[in-house]
Order: C-alpha cells, then structure tokens, then sequence
C-alpha cells in the first residue's frame, strides 16, 4: 500500500479508543463546532454545555464525535475530559501539547490528531462569542487555529483533488 | 520527547480469544510445514557457503539449485533464468533499475497507474537520470486501458511495466494481450511483469505470456520473508544493482539464504498443489457477508474470474481505515488498509485514487487475503466482527447521519 509508519500508541490511546469517555453528539449544545474534512480522513466535532458561574462561562458538559484514526478518536475523547468544568478562557489556554501529554504521547505523524481537537474546540468556543467577543479571546486565529485550517485545505492544495494522475 | 513502549501496547491489547489473520499483503504467517522444511538448514546441513568446496557448501549449492528448478517447473521456463534476491521490492528494483542500467541508452518508460511502489518509485528515479516515465491510466476496477497502451508505446519506449495482478484491489490484467500490443508497437521493448500477487494464484506461464522479466515474492505464497525471484527470459540483460562477491547469483551479491530458499521451495510445492479453487469460495462468501451485512460498502476491484481468488478489498463509508484496522485488530481480525492515517505522509492508497475513488472510500478501506489454511467458520467469524466494528465506529463518527 502506501508508504508506512510504525504506530505504537500509547496503553492510554488505546483504553480511550476502546471505551471512549463523552462520545456522542449533544442535542442543543450551547456551543459546537467541526474541525478536519472527510478527504483528509479526519473529522472532529466538539459539542460544549455552558453555564454562566460568576463572571465566567464554564463547561459544565462537552461531548464528541470523531471520523478519523484511534489517535483522532483518543485525542477528542480526552479533550472532552480535560475541559469539563473549566472556564472558556481556561480551556482556551489548552494547548495540544497538553492533549498529547494526556495521551501518553503521540507519534509525530499523529500530532495532527491532538491539533484538530484543540482547533475544533477553539472554533467552538468563537462561535460561542460571536459578536461579543471578550478582552482574553484573540482576535487572529491562533497558530492551532491556522494549522486545523490549513488541514481541511491541504488536500487540494497538495493535489489539487486527485492523487496518482498523470 | 515520546518515547512509546511497544511492549506496553501490547500488553494494553491483550490476546483476543480467536484470530484470523488475513494481512498477507504486508506480510504473511508461514506454515509450520515450511517453517521445518528451513530449520535443517541452520544447522544440519547446507549451512555452507554455495560456491565453497566444501560439504556443507555443496549441500546449500542443493538447496539454491533445486529451489530455481521447482519455480522454474512452475514457470515453464529454465531453471537458469531464475535469480533469487532478498524481496520482491528488491527484484522489481532489479527489473527496473537494472535492465536499464544495462540498456546503455534512455528512453520512455511506462507503468500502470496502479503499480506497487517498488515499480513506481524506481521507475520515477530513473527520471533523474534522463529517462522519460509515463503513467498508463487503469478503469475503475483497475484494468488498463489496451489502447492507451497501444497510443503510449513508441520507438522511443524501452521499458514497460503492468502488474499481472495488482496487490490491493485483486484486479487480474489482461497480460497476454497487453504484452501483444507492446510488441507489436515495438518488438524491442523490455516487458516486465511484477507477479507477486499472480504466483500461485493465477495461471502463470512467463513465456506464454511474453513478457521479459518477472518478479515473484516469497511470502506472498507463505513461504518466509527474504526472498524474491527475478526471472529473467533469455537474451534480456541485466545488470546487478548491489556491488560485491557474486555467488551462485549472477545478479545479486552476498551470501545466498539458504533456509529461506528451502522453506521458499516447500511453500511452492504447498501452493502449487493444493489449487485456490477453495480461496475463491472463500473470498465470495467474505465479500458477499460483509456487502449484505454492511449498509454503505463499496467493493474495490472487479468480481469473479477477472479478480485475484485471495483478494477482498472494500471500501466503509463514514468510518476511517486505521480506525478500523485498530478496532478489528482488538477482536482478533488482522488487516490493513489504504487510509492516508496508517502512512508517512497525508495521501491514501494510489491505487484507491487511481480507479477513481474518492477520497472518503479511499480512507475508509480495508484489504483482506485469504489463505487456504482459512476456513468458512474463520470467514463467518470475521463478517461478524466486521459488522460490530464497522457499527460502533459509526457511532462514534459525525459523518452520514444525515
């Protein structure tokens, strides 16, 4: 087949694979938001409850769905786990570093899993904002930001639709 | 800095209570009875060196000799034109690299769209070098297309390369007829045939058919990994890409693997006695219980006679491959597929793309090969597994709910 690479994942990204933690979509989610395409092979939905607490929206309940490989599955089953009652601005602060540390790991041809979960639930979290945004919210999209953008357009950009034409 | 702990993995894993094996495109389990036909051969005897006088350097010799004659036998051609390397990558590099290297002069070269990388990448190096590669487009069951070819070759063409049977989606190419045209065009033309996947298979005389090179594989018939053939038809040259002490190998250096070439001689013996008739049963009761079992399924490859009798290749809509494959592997069904999540770089199986896949079928698609050691109850196993797998995965996934 194509040209491959050894993936030992983690005992964490298989556990989580296995018995996913807030799979499923929400039904009238305050926030959602989908990051990835289907040609890329990798999807990420991120569903967010939110509830006003003092001055801040915090995440009382997040859930996922994921069309993608065990890494993408782990890494937005996780990210769902580690925004659970957090503030949007705590949560915003999640890198995917952190995503990946909480994973045990990540080989570097899956980091992209981890970006995509970040990306997909930063652009939730704007949508969340929309037309209000606040001080701490940045008004650029953010470098995880960028590179989740630049997944669901890398395929054409790369091939322009088609591999192995002429 | 990931430092990740297979072992761990593994253990994570667990043993499922059944396996089912069916991942002998990338590599294969090899049979107990070749796996004993080899162990004399690290100890016992033939553990010489075959161009040593010596005993034990004879008795490799025996091994080396014997093992080019039962090919040979089933190629119909003479046991002189058989040379062992280490793989079937390294012997269609040999093809490729090595009958150009000798030709002394550049040219255009063509292969088929849906070649294995180990024609293709070889091929496209040669661009460096001053040779011209085309890519022959293939329908979408992967068949190419006779009049292109026919258009394609010139007198400016020196080598063409077309799988007998291709390695991912089964499609069995009409050689025979390809080889005519090429021919006919330009009697010149080096005709190489990468028939890993056809060798025991599929009715396979080199000579009948054409063509000037062939390359055969080992494991791919369920003899061990570390050995391929080149066969060579007479007149055509070659030159060996490895430098070194040639041996009893004219077109490959080093010490010559004897215990592989013996358990590879007993895995010839097994696959050209048993027949595949069973396997095609086999593979039409896999193919049929997971399209009647699965909603959104797409076969890849064509059906029937025109398909490989061991290859199953479908295509899951909404759920990716890798995914799959992990999913499979946790209850004991063993396979791979052409998702771009399992590959070094963003890009699924070429094969995929080049029969006109989209990008969805082509991530979603997992590759089956069956065995004679299989049997319906292992076949009715995997439909089961498939079916949950496929299920759950679907559950997970935000695609195709409407």
């Amino acid at each position: 087949m194509s040209t491959r690479v050894p993936l030992p994942y983690t005992p964490t990204v298989l556990e989580l694979f296995r018995n996913p933690k807030n799979m499923g979509k929400m039904e009238n989610p305050d926030a959602s938001a989908q990051a990835g395409s289907p040609a890329c092979g990798d999807v990420i939905s991120i569903y967010l409850r939110i509830a006003r607490e003092g001055d801040e929206d915090v995440i009382e309940e997040a859930k996922f769905e994921s069309y993608g490989c065990a890494a993408n599955i782990a890494a937005a089953s996780i990210l769902t786990e580690m925004v659970k009652g957090r503030s949007l601005r705590d949560a915003w602060e999640i890198g995917w570093e952190d995503v990946a540390e909480r994973l045990g790991g990540l080989p570097p041809v899956k980091r992209h899993c981890s970006i995509l979960a970040v990306g997909g639930l930063r652009r939730a979290i704007r949508h969340y904002y929309e037309g209000s945004r606040p001080e701490w919210l940045p008004e650029d999209l953010t470098a995880v930001e960028k590179q989740a953008l630049e997944e669901e357009e890398m395929i054409d950009r790369f091939y322009g639709g088609r591999i192995g034409g002429e | 800095m990931f430092m990740p702990s297979v072992s761990a993995l593994l253990k994570a894993h667990g043993t499922p209570p059944k396996e089912v094996y069916l991942d002998h495109e990338n590599s294969g389990w090899v049979p107990p009875e070749v796996v004993e036909a080899m162990l004399p051969y690290f100890n016992e005897r033939g553990y010489g060196h075959p161009s040593i006088t010596n005993k034990p350097g004879w008795e490799a010799l025996e091994v080396v000799e014997s093992t080019a004659e039962t090919v040979a036998a089933t190629l119909s051609v003479d046991p002189s034109q058989i040379h062992f390397v280490h793989s079937g990558t390294e012997a269609n590099n040999l093809a490729i690299l090595g009958s150009m290297m000798a030709l002394k002069r550049k040219g255009k070269i063509i292969v088929s769209d849906i070649e294995h990388y180990s024609v293709l990448l070889p091929a496209l190096s040669l661009e460096d070098a001053g040779f011209r590669v085309v890519r022959a487009p293939v329908d979408e069951e992967g068949f190419v297309d006779i009049d292109v070819i026919r258009e394609l070759v010139d007198s400016e063409t020196v080598l063409v390369s077309v799988q007998a049977v291709n390695h991912e989606i089964g499609t069995v190419q009409r050689l025979k007829e390809i080889v005519e045209v090429v021919k006919d065009r330009n009697p010149d033309v080096i005709f190489h045939t990468d028939a890993c996947d056809a060798y025991g298979k599929v009715p396979l005389k080199a000579e009948e058919i054409g063509v000037d090179l062939m390359t055969l594989s080992s494991h791919k018939i369920l003899g061990p990994k570390g050995v391929g053939v080149l066969w060579v038809s007479e007149g055509v040259r070659v030159e060996p890409i490895l430098k070194g002490a040639l041996s009893s190998q004219s077109l490959w250096p080093g010490v010559e693997n004897v215990p592989a070439l013996a358990g590879f001689r007993k895995a010839v013996e097994l696959a050209f006695q048993d027949g595949l008739s069973r396997v095609s049963s086999l593979r039409d009761r896999l193919i049929n219980g997971i399209l009647d079992g699965v909603p959104d399924t797409q076969l890849n490859g064509p059906s029937g006679e025109m398909r490989a009798p061991d290859n199953v290749n479908i295509s899951f809509l909404h759920v990716e491959g890798e995914a799959l494959t992990v999913e499979l592997s946790l209850r004991g069904v063993y396979v791979s597929s052409g998702s771009a999540c399992t590959s070094r770089v963003l890009e699924p199986s070429h094969v995929m793309l080049a029969i006109g896949k989209d990008y969805e079928a082509a991530h979603g698609s997992l590759l089956f090969k069956l065995t004679r050691y299989h049997s319906e109850g292992d076949v009715d196993y995997v439909v089961d597994q498939v079916i949950e797998s496929v299920g759950r995965l679907r559950e997970i996934s935000p695609l195709g709910k409407g």
